[in-house]
């Protein structure tokens, strides 16, 4: 087992394997794009497996790094093999956490009609997108569409270290006002951000987009209250609706949303008559 | 005489996405040579119907890790075109200028991390780090300049965050910009040395006449919008893509296949510069021709170079483009956008070819219909009639197992395909 010394300390470098299912592999892009700090990342770690990256592969690691959902019987089936070798799995990405934008199919409540939308008659297999956890344990997420790379990196020396790993639990909004931006609302923009976990450094709202909830609720989010504000600056419930359900960690509450305004709507129709 | 040999390569490594290779030569004669694309589709194309438009580059921005901002480019054009829209002169270009950021992004990333390896002996770029720590850190340090140069114009190198219908949501910081304008010159001296890297390695020694398709220059190397061309002489205005692609399903593959004049055809940095080497900036063109790289060049290895090549026109182009940025005002970043009832198509060139997003609304600016069709996918058919090529050349040389297997996994390679995109 090679071990480096960090601070003066021996550090045991785990053996880590890399891992994607149903994703754009941006996640795993991710890491690679830590140009600047790169080697000394990869110092902690012994890269095992990564068939992005590399033509080696192996089977005896301690930390698996997973992107993508699981939309495949032979996906779930390979996610179970690699959860029975790895002693942390961890979900990186919001793919992997939330069933991501590949979630958004399921909405439809119609894999035949989606099926068929794409590929005419041509037979094709898909399930409905699941988060990882849908079908095995998992230890740790690291949430975004994409990862943010500083927070992979602290994440990751953190494990590699065995200290524990905390995802802030107040919301984007937090970050947003200690980086002195202007309020995505005042400029006449929706933004979850009043409720979507913090750790991204408000990196939407930083460039003047609002956020669209790639991170999941934060602890105790009032997404009620969202809603509400989101309707007092006259967004309309589709547009609340689109950014809810974007990449899956407010599915339920798009869900609720959806039910309400359908029956507001017929409520309306029914009036009118 | 290779009498007989059974490859078969599960998950090729060093690509993006799934996708396997299987080679069977039996007495001397290739029985199978087969690239099989087994990754999971994700729908993208049902996913968006019934939306609001504004969901469109934010979600299609997603088909791709790597070439997200093309994605999200050729989206923003395709609503664009729906609705009338005409960017301003300042949005064009600082559009283009953040897809040249992405192209040297993409092309260093796949020249240094996923082909060299192949021509230094290794399995990876990670043992390079020790046995060619130079090699690795020049490959960091342009990647880094070009990711930067995309963080500071579209809010982050992964699915940009400030690129939208009508313009973009801010501006760079002009500081920032005559920063990267020092780092992308240092950087030409990185590209130099890179080329005499790739001159080092030698270039598989095959061909296999190609149709090549890409965008037609007007004026000037081209990257977002225009008409399109192919080497056999077919001619067509962007909004006709379909005929330009005419997909069609393989049971092997989940992704969906083309063809034009011939079989399959081409895509990608070879297919551009083939088409349109005249408008290559005459450094780059000077580059292409040290390495004999002249058009109409049939050897897909060959795409290695034209990717080299591009990523000097991308530097130098952009240098000029931040330099008239920086001798300017600004206007207003973006304008406003009302949209309305229409088809809208668009073809940008990404990294890995010629890509086309198109969308149906309705009266309320919703969804109808999505198409997209993606570089890699139009690729599928010409890797796989080369890999059959490959194989017979292969057999009636007596090549050894091992030799074809990694000759295949080059040819592959070699097209820089980015499988989960092609599956979207």
């Amino acid at each position: 087992m090679p071990v480096e010394k960090y601070l003066g300390v021996p550090l045991h470098r785990p053996k880590v394997a890399f891992f994607e299912f149903t994703a754009c592999e941006g996640c795993q892009l991710q890491i690679l794009n830590n140009e600047a700090t790169l080697l000394d990342f990869l110092s902690l770690l012994e890269v095992v497996t990564f068939r992005e990256a590399m033509k080696e592969r192996s089977d005896d690691y301690e930390i698996a790094f997973v992107e993508g959902s699981i939309t495949r019987a032979d996906e779930a089936r390979r996610l179970k093999v690699i959860r029975s070798k790895a002693k942390i799995l961890v979900a990186m990405g919001s793919c992997a956490c939330f069933g991501g934008v590949n979630q958004l199919k399921n909405r439809f409540n119609n894999l035949a009609w989606v099926k068929e939308q794409v590929y005419g008659t041509f037979p094709i297999e898909t399930e409905e997108a699941r988060p990882l956890e849908d079908v095995v344990p998992v230890d740790l997420k690291i949430y975004g569409c994409p990862v943010k790379k500083e927070e992979v990196e602290k994440i990751v020396t953190n494990l590699v270290l065995g200290k524990s790993v905390n995802h802030p639990k107040y919301p984007v909004c937090m970050e947003c006002m200690a980086n002195d931006n202007i309020c995505l609302y005042k400029l006449g923009e929706p933004c979850l951000g009043p409720v979507t976990r913090a750790g991204c450094d408000a990196w939407c709202p930083g460039s003047r987009r609002g956020c669209w909830g790639c991170r999941g609720p934060a602890d105790a989010a009032n997404v009620d209250q969202i809603i509400s504000i989101m309707d007092e600056h006259k967004f309309s419930a589709e547009t609340i609706i689109d950014r809810l359900e974007c990449f899956g960690g407010f599915r339920e509450f798009a869900e609720a949303l959806k039910k309400k305004t359908a029956t507001s709507k017929t409520k309306k129709k029914r009036a009118g008559k | 005489m290779n009498i007989s040999c059974n490859i078969k390569i599960n998950h090729v490594s060093r690509v993006e996405g799934h996708g396997n290779i299987h080679i069977k030569i039996k007495g001397g004669k290739v029985m199978e040579a087969q690239w099989e694309v087994v990754e999971t589709p994700r729908f993208f194309e049902a996913m968006l119907v019934g939306k609001q438009w504004d969901n469109a580059p934010w979600i299609c921005g997603r088909i791709c890790g790597i070439c997200s901002i093309g994605h999200t480019l050729a989206s923003i054009r395709a609503v664009e075109n729906a609705f009338g829209i005409v960017p301003s002169e300042q949005t064009r270009k600082l559009r283009l200028l953040l897809k040249h950021m992405e192209t040297l992004q993409s092309h260093i990333l796949h020249l240094y991390f996923l082909a060299a390896p192949d021509f230094l002996n290794t399995g990876s770029v990670f043992p390079l780090i020790k046995s060619h720590p130079d090699v690795v850190a020049r490959a960091a340090r342009i990647k880094l300049v070009a990711n930067d140069a995309c963080d500071i114009i579209g809010g982050r190198r992964i699915h940009p965050t400030r690129t939208v219908v009508g313009g973009f949501t801010m501006l760079p910081d002009k500081c920032m910009l005559e920063t990267l304008k020092r780092r992308l010159e240092d950087a030409m001296t990185d590209l130099h040395r890179t080329a005499e890297l790739f001159r080092s390695f030698p270039v598989p020694d095959f061909m296999r006449e190609t149709e090549f398709v890409s965008l037609r220059g007007n004026g000037e190397y081209p990257f977002i919008g225009g008409d399109l061309v192919s080497t056999d002489g077919v001619r067509r205005k962007e909004q006709d893509y379909e005929k330009m692609t005419n997909e069609y399903t393989v049971d092997r593959s989940t992704a969906k296949w083309a063809r034009l004049s011939r079989d399959s055809f081409a895509v990608g940095s070879l297919a551009r510069l083939n088409n349109n080497f005249a408008f290559l900036h005459p450094a780059a063109r000077e580059l292409s021709e040290s390495f004999g790289l002249r058009p109409v060049n049939h050897n897909p290895f060959m795409n290695n170079i034209a990717q080299l090549v591009e990523c000097v026109h991308v530097t130098l182009d952009s240098i000029t483009m931040i330099s008239e940025f920086l001798d300017a005002e600004w206007d207003e970043p973006r304008q406003a956008v009302k949209h309305k009832k229409g088809k809208g198509v668009a073809a940008v060139e990404v990294p890995r070819g010629i890509l086309y997003h198109s969308y149906e609304f309705d009266r309320a600016g919703k969804i109808v219909r999505c198409d997209c069709v993606i570089p890699t996918g139009q690729n599928h058919a010409n890797i796989q009639h080369d890999l059959r090529e490959l194989a017979a050349q292969s057999a009636s040389m007596g090549r050894k197992d091992a030799e074809i297997e990694l000759l295949a996994e080059m040819l592959v390679r070699s097209y820089d395909p980015c499988i989960s995109c092609s599956v979207h």
